[in-house]
């Protein structure tokens, strides 16, 4: 416990609310990244075993990821936040 | 074809214009900075807030140590001294103070126009013309101009085939109407919001896309700017209010298929509801603002490595400068992709929120 309390009061003199925004963003881009990947490899799924849907399938698939990719942001600007 | 040229005309004409109410040249005062900012070292944080963020006036552009900035209107009322309109000049890029009021250097209103009163800073009531201000204003001038003359093509040709600008914009028109009214309000009640859909549907891709050309009258950030997106979002929740009907409410305030002890005595599903209701609005405003500043932050953090691997050496600074230019050039044609997608999906939302908000008992 008390090598904890020291190791704390070192790292909080480097910037730990810098190194806790970085790890912040990166999180929201994997996320992200795992949830489009999950939508798109659907819509292409879907489209192979139907083509004629095809333009149906592809506005749907856009629609779901901005959705995604909203709330993905979000979390980007209040680590830009934590940063700037 | 002839209408096209006239409209280009006119649009070569405005991006000439607008620089015209008191051009400033700002190279007698630069230069007796000149001997200390010779060898300045490059700021990103800055260099990028300084691209995203609103400004008094408007940067056009700089050659080496001379800047050609168009001053902007500062609109102000102090309770001390009432209204008060000067050019943003008198404030010489923040360096002095006019009548009381100077840009603030530091503190929560860091460029803001702030009062000094007891050595306090206070903010008055500003209403001045900003950067964001001046560039919606160019925008509404073009959307105006647009489809001013597209509804009188479409007064004058009655049942005849589209020409000119009306060629274009009827497909954007019909589709948005096509594809996002009618199926989510419905075919009976989607004409009371077809002219609000499409207002925000081309006002946020003008912007998005004006927001992406780095030179006048593009380059301000407007759909960044969270209080443009706050008031984009309200006008949807306000539209959603006001248009509610008795089945819309129903369904908040005592939604049907629940058990009563969820809404008495402790309305906790009425509260679920309604915040739902609310965060349906402040995501929109999130998500739009986030997107659109998001993309120019990572354009503008590209250019910045070049600066920052310029620092280092010469070479290094070339090298990398390939490698970011093809970077920035993709980035910012999928920041053109984004700026439709993002007007689309509000728009959609915007006619989803007011489908559920008309929609029927089923």
């Amino acid at each position: 416990m008390i090598t904890l309390s020291i190791i704390l009061q070192a790292v909080a003199t480097a910037g730990l609310a810098k190194f806790g925004a970085a790890i912040g963003a990166g999180i929201a881009a994997i996320a992200a990244a795992f949830g489009i990947g999950k939508i798109g490899a659907s819509a292409l799924e879907s489209i192979a075993r139907q083509p004629e849907a095809a333009g149906d399938i592809r506005s749907n698939m856009i629609v779901a990821a901005a959705l995604i990719e909203g709330v993905a942001l979000f979390a980007i600007i209040i680590c830009l936040l934590i940063v700037l | 074809m002839k209408h096209i040229h006239r409209l280009l005309l006119i649009a070569f004409f405005f991006t000439s214009l607008t620089p015209a109410f008191a051009l400033v040249s700002d190279e007698a005062e630069h230069k007796t900075h000149q001997v200390s900012t010779k060898k300045k070292k490059f700021e990103t944080g800055n260099f990028i807030m300084d691209h995203i963020a609103d400004a008094y006036e408007w940067h056009v552009f700089s050659y080496g140590d001379f800047h050609f900035t168009a001053p902007l209107p500062v609109i102000v009322y102090s309770e001390r001294s009432g209204f008060h309109f000067f050019m943003s000049n008198k404030f010489h890029h923040g360096h002095s103070s006019y009548k009381g009021f100077e840009l603030a250097k530091d503190g929560e209103y860091r460029g803001k126009v702030v009062e000094m009163v007891n050595g306090q800073q206070v903010r008055p009531f500003d209403i001045s013309i900003t950067k964001n201000v001046t560039a919606m204003l160019i925008s509404m001038i073009i959307l105006l101009w647009v489809f001013l003359s597209v509804a009188k093509t479409y007064r004058r040709r009655k049942g005849q085939e589209p020409k000119g600008i009306q060629a274009y914009i009827e497909p954007i028109i019909v589709f948005v109407i096509d594809e996002i009214a009618k199926p989510a309000i419905g075919e009976k009640k989607y004409k009371k919001f077809a002219p609000f859909l499409l207002t925000i549907f081309f006002f946020i891709w003008l912007n998005n896309l004006m927001g992406l050309v780095p030179f006048i009258p593009g380059g301000a950030n407007v759909t960044g700017n969270i209080t443009i997106t706050m008031v984009l979002a309200l006008f949807t929740f306000i539209i959603t209010i006001v248009n509610g009907n008795k089945n819309y409410w129903k369904h908040i305030f005592n939604t049907p298929g629940v058990p009563w002890w969820l809404k008495y005595p402790v309305p906790l599903m009425p509260l679920v509801e309604l915040m739902g209701m609310m965060t349906k609005p402040f995501v929109l405003m999130v998500r739009l603002f986030a997107n659109i500043t998001a993309g120019h932050i990572i354009v503008l953090s590209f250019i910045s490595l070049i600066f920052i691997f310029g620092e280092m050496s010469p070479a290094l600074g070339l090298g990398s400068s390939v490698l970011s230019v093809a970077f920035v050039i993709f980035m910012n044609v999928l920041e053109l992709l984004v700026a439709l997608i993002q007007a689309y999906v509000f728009t959609f939302l915007s006619a989803l929120y007011f489908g559920m908000a008309v929609e029927d008992h089923h």
